[in-house]
């Protein structure tokens, strides 16, 4: 038994095996062999253990989505087994003498190429699966730790960090929790687990090892602590502790369906944010009364090129639908900083996070915004649907997405194409400046939502991706405060709402303060929302609310 | 050598599935089973030649089965391709 401390971003505790994830090497290796007839064996045992992962698989997705969607798994082991595939491989591996994991590389880049060299779009993305199977047979050749991300069994990913477009394609009911060596609070790793209602830790004082792989982990994400190979007794006390857990979320349940009300009658709207197509089951299951933060950057993370204005309306319009009425937000594109694509090609920066991101990639790439736009618009024909802007700094700003905007609509009208005419805009207020000048700003625009990240990284002048500087990151400074409580009163004064969308709306010591700022709506991880929607209930605001805004009048930290 | 030719009527075509399910049932039988659409040609029991074929709604396509079983095998793939495509 074994344990290591680290810091705790979501509370909840897993008990399974350890998949170690290691990033998957881009190049692979091209070396000579000798022995082409071992080297051929050597394939065709991993293409046996490729196909017998795929056939666990098959029947664990068959069991939990049914057999026309694990279907896909099938296909994948007769690709491996294809003859004219496995005769590629083979024929490499014989007249180049090199290695298997060469020879799969090669046939998989030549057998994915054709298909992405088809006209057909569903055929397009099939290069996908052959190097999806590709990968898994070399990840088998090269013994590469990873390949227990797709053991079939829910597993504790121990990485030494994650990046976004690694967290957003893992298989989220592969993953009962989180261990990352680096990482800060406000990572996309801590971001994810609170999403995906999952324990985790990060910053934990531990030295990656390959045997750390497939060991019997307990992972307490209140305590921050993980256990390896823990005795009988630890173990035990952890499944007690899990069981009252579980327990504890069955109370919250009973929440459901009830109303997000102070006892002295003050109402608020309690919304989730969420950050792909799948969380829209955890936002209904959580009762949420709509979706306050939707991040569009899935949709250009996980593509290889600029997604379509055809994909992208599918996605707002399925999402928009599947939440029946209730109100969607989508933010608009908020790419750079800390989240890339690589086909956006952008120039690497000083300091990104103060760079060429968001809402000003989209005001200078004018092609990629109007793309967004049109299907943004075009779903608001069938369902509720608003749209904020991200990294606004100044009027001009809105000014010129507003002329954008009418161009689009103008396009759409002369195209015949549905769109609501009332359609909301708002904007995110993340900018200290955009805090100053909300006054103005409320003017322009149909609400604000408060993105606190930003907005406490940038008045405080504090890297949140710098876990060094965890401690200096304050969201409870009294500067930032003073800002959410400036934007409130403008956005009242004004006529329009305001709302809070960061991950300071979750947190439950300040649920009181911005009750009594004003704020009509806040918006948080599914898993926070009836925890939250708990919290507004058991408040009685006219007792504190008037100690709480002297104190935020004197520039008291709360 | 027995030959027929079939007009898919699916929507969405030869995709993933229905491959799969192609090269499932052609692989149930010894003879030697071809795929033409135009000028392409496939194995119909090897999933990457059927799913090159990329045969989408209203195309014709002309199935060939030739060996010991090639009755039966030409009358499974009819069978198959008006219950799936």
């Amino acid at each position: 038994m074994e344990k290591f401390r680290g810091k705790g971003v979501f509370g909840g505790i897993a008990i399974g095996r350890i998949s170690l994830y290691k990033r998957k090497e881009q190049k692979i290796k091209r070396y000579h062999i000798e022995d082409v007839q071992a080297e051929t064996e050597r394939f065709h045992a991993a293409r046996d253990e490729a196909v017998r992962q795929l056939k666990n698989l098959f029947e664990k997705a068959v069991s939990e989505v049914g057999e026309a969607n694990a279907m896909i798994f099938d296909i994948h082991q007769m690709m491996l087994t294809d003859l004219d595939y496995c005769e590629s491989i083979e024929n490499i591996i014989h007249t180049q003498q090199v290695n298997a994991e060469y020879a799969v590389g090669t046939t998989g880049d030549n057998f994915s190429q054709m298909f992405a060299s088809m006209e057909d779009a569903y055929m397009k993305e099939r290069a996908a699966d052959v190097r999806d199977v590709s990968e898994r047979l070399i990840g088998i050749l090269s013994g590469s730790e990873d390949s227990a991300l797709s053991s079939g069994e829910p597993v504790i990913i121990m990485a030494d960090d994650l990046v976004p477009s690694e967290t957003v394609q893992l298989d989220k009911n592969m993953v009962l929790g989180f261990v990352t060596v680096h990482g800060s609070a406000n990572s996309h790793t801590a971001i994810l687990a609170r999403t995906m209602n999952i324990p985790a830790i990060i910053n934990t004082d531990i030295a990656l090892k390959p045997e750390y792989n497939g060991m019997t982990a307990i992972l307490d994400g209140f305590e921050g602590t993980l256990v390896l190979e823990p005795d009988e007794e630890t173990l035990r006390k952890a499944q007690e502790k899990q069981k009252n857990e579980i327990e504890k979320k069955q109370l919250l349940e009973q929440l459901k369906g009830q109303e997000n009300i102070t006892q002295d009658g003050r109402k608020i709207e309690v919304y989730a944010n969420i950050g792909n197509l799948s969380d829209v089951g955890s936002v209904l299951k959580n009762d949420a009364g709509g979706i306050g933060l939707f991040r569009s950057e899935f949709l250009y993370l996980e593509n290889s090129d600029y997604p379509t204005e055809e994909q992208q309306f599918s996605v707002y319009k399925t999402v928009a639908e599947n939440m029946a009425g209730k109100k969607v937000i989508i933010r608009t594109l908020d790419i750079g900083a800390d989240k890339q694509a690589d086909y956006f090609q952008l120039p690497p920066e000083e300091n990104p996070a103060m760079g060429f991101r968001a809402i000003r990639i989209c005001l200078e790439r004018q092609e990629i915004f109007k793309t967004q736009l049109r299907a943004l618009f075009r779903a608001s024909a069938f369902s509720r649907i608003a749209v904020m802007f991200p990294m606004i700094t100044s009027v001009s700003e809105i000014k010129e997405i507003k002329k954008i905007v009418e161009q689009v609509k103008r396009e759409l009208k002369a195209e015949n194409l549905p769109f609501d005419e009332k359609l909301e805009m708002g904007i995110m207020i993340e900018t200290p400046a955009a805090a100053l000048v909300s006054d103005q700003l409320a003017k322009e625009v149909d609400f604000f939502s408060v993105g606190t990240n930003d907005l406490t990284q940038y008045t405080l002048a504090v890297d949140r991706q710098n876990p060094q500087l965890d401690r200096f990151y304050d969201a409870h400074h009294p500067a930032v405060l003073h800002m959410l409580k400036l934007v409130a009163d403008n956005a009242h004064k004004n006529g329009i709402w305001a709302g809070i969308c960061g991950e300071l709306a979750a947190d439950l010591e300040l649920t009181e303060a911005f009750l009594a700022m004003g704020f009509d709506e806040l918006s948080v991880s599914p898993p926070f929302v009836l925890r939250l929607r708990k919290k507004i209930r058991e408040t009685n605001l006219d007792a504190c609310r008037k100690t709480i805004l002297e104190k935020i009048e004197k520039g008291e930290r709360l | 050598m027995k030959e027929f030719d079939y007009i898919i009527t699916d929507p969405e075509g030869i995709h993933a599935r229905p491959a799969g399910l192609l090269v499932k049932e052609a692989g149930k039988f010894q003879s030697n089973i071809q795929i033409k659409k135009g000028d392409k040609a496939g194995d119909a029991k090897r999933i990457f030649a059927v799913m090159a074929l990329a045969a989408k709604k209203g195309e014709t396509i002309s199935v060939t089965a030739e060996g010991e079983d090639e009755a039966e095998a030409i009358a499974a793939m009819e069978a198959f391709l008006k219950e799936n495509l």
